[in-house]
């Protein structure tokens, strides 16, 4: 197997946020675990970039498999954030698509979806906004089905546009410093909006406002790791252990909390606004925190946790 | 995009029995390269898919000199290049011949 054989280090020292989507896949699983479907050696790839005079990827871009974790049976998704800003093109949506409705079939203990993407690929777009769509899709019937979908968000492309959608479709997600989770991006937001309104080369202000910190401490994450596929592993297993059931009352709690969430930080200007709103002592120290203090802050914060989703 | 191919005869095999490994992503300056043990044990052919044209002097030299130093017998080389330099083809295809000699 292609993906079995590319380079791999220790899952302790090993950085979300530098590795490629192989080497996350590899290094989370149970060693020697993953099983590639539709490996780079099939040639999969785009038949859309050659028009573009775009280069194209053996994998379009992702990853997909079957893997152990902890000795039980997972199905795994990674979105490589390289290639493309891991955009959903057509074949790359077919994959996750795919894989999502094999679950029903393979009856996993859990689907993995390793985000890194900035949303639709451009030049086949119609084919990734449907690819977006028939994903949520899939992840309600996998969900209905019992099984719980997790997102696992720390890449440098974070999760943008589709990919946030998506993302807030799953049962579950984990995010790490460095990861972030929204829809529009910093920049298009500025295009559309003006510097004024957010100024897109504001590292600070793009991770209060879209970083793992703010999406954990507003419960939009339910778990907060350190850059490490080690972290990363260990979230995902504790998050399949307690991820909720998908019914009509888990949609009713998740459209109540969202509307009080509006309802109580709509007419913040910033993230720390709603930080000091939380109970946060000081929300200005928040982005300098290390992980075990802001997982101490985080306990101290009720919105936090929640049964919805 | 450039579609450039090279084919080599090599004095050896490469060691190892791994069947294929991937190395590399497709982005700017970098490139991936896709390896596979499917070719009579002294052949070694390489594909490249560029799209920066008019470099195919450049390619033609860099593989010549990894097929002298790895003696890459029986592998069929695929290339997706995004624009990598010449020095990062080199390491990145060494880094490969690694992999199948696990």
């Amino acid at each position: 197997m292609a993906g079995a054989h590319a380079a791999s280090t220790d899952p302790d020292a090993l950085s979300w946020y530098e590795a490629t989507a192989r080497q996350r896949v590899v290094a989370l699983a149970d060693p020697g675990s993953f099983r590639e479907f539709l490996p780079p050696t099939e040639r999969r790839m785009s038949p859309h970039l050659p028009l573009f005079d775009l280069p194209r990827a053996f994998d379009d871009g992702i990853v997909v498999g079957r893997a152990k974790l902890d000795g039980k049976t997972v199905l795994v998704a990674a979105q490589e954030g390289r290639f493309m800003g891991g955009a959903f093109g057509e074949i790359h949506g077919a994959k996750l698509v795919g894989l999502l409705r094999a679950a029903l079939t393979l009856k996993p203990a859990a689907a993995l979806i390793l985000f890194d993407t900035g949303g639709v690929r451009l030049q086949e777009a119609n084919a990734g906004e449907t690819a977006i769509a028939e994903t949520m899709r899939a992840i309600v019937d996998v969900r209905a089905a019992g099984i719980p979908v997790i997102g696992l968000i720390g890449g440098r492309a974070g999760c943008y546009g589709g990919g946030g959608l998506i993302a807030g479709t799953c049962s579950r997600l984990a995010v790490s410093e460095g990861g972030r989770i929204s829809v529009s991006g910093p920049e298009v937001i500025e295009t559309n909006k003006g510097a004024e309104e957010f100024d897109s080369r504001d590292r600070a202000l793009v991770w209060r406002t879209m970083g793992g910190k703010h999406r954990r401490l507003i419960g939009g994450a339910d778990a907060f790791c350190a850059d490490s596929v080690s972290a990363f592993r260990e979230a995902a297993l504790d998050l399949i252990g307690r991820a909720p059931a998908f019914d009509l009352a888990t949609l009713e709690a998740e459209q109540a909390r969202l509307e009080s969430r509006l309802a109580r930080f709509g007419d913040c200007r910033d993230a720390t606004d709603v930080w000091a709103r939380l109970g946060v002592n000081d929300p200005d120290a928040v982005p300098a925190m290390d992980t075990r203090a802001f997982d101490e802050t985080v306990a101290r914060v009720r919105e936090a946790d929640h049964d919805a989703r | 995009m450039e579609s450039l191919t090279f084919r080599h005869t090599t004095k050896k095999p490469l060691p190892g029995s791994v069947p294929n490994a991937i190395t590399g992503v497709v982005a700017s300056g970098n490139l991936e390269i896709l390896l596979e043990r499917v070719l009579p044990p002294d052949a070694c052919e390489v594909a490249i898919e560029t799209p920066i044209a008019g470099y195919g002097a450049v390619w033609e030299a860099v593989v010549a000199d990894f097929v002298a130093r790895a003696q890459p017998g029986g592998l069929r080389i695929s290339i997706n290049d995004g624009g990598a330099r010449p020095d990062t083809v080199s390491l990145r295809l060494l880094q490969g011949a690694r992999l199948m000699e696990a």
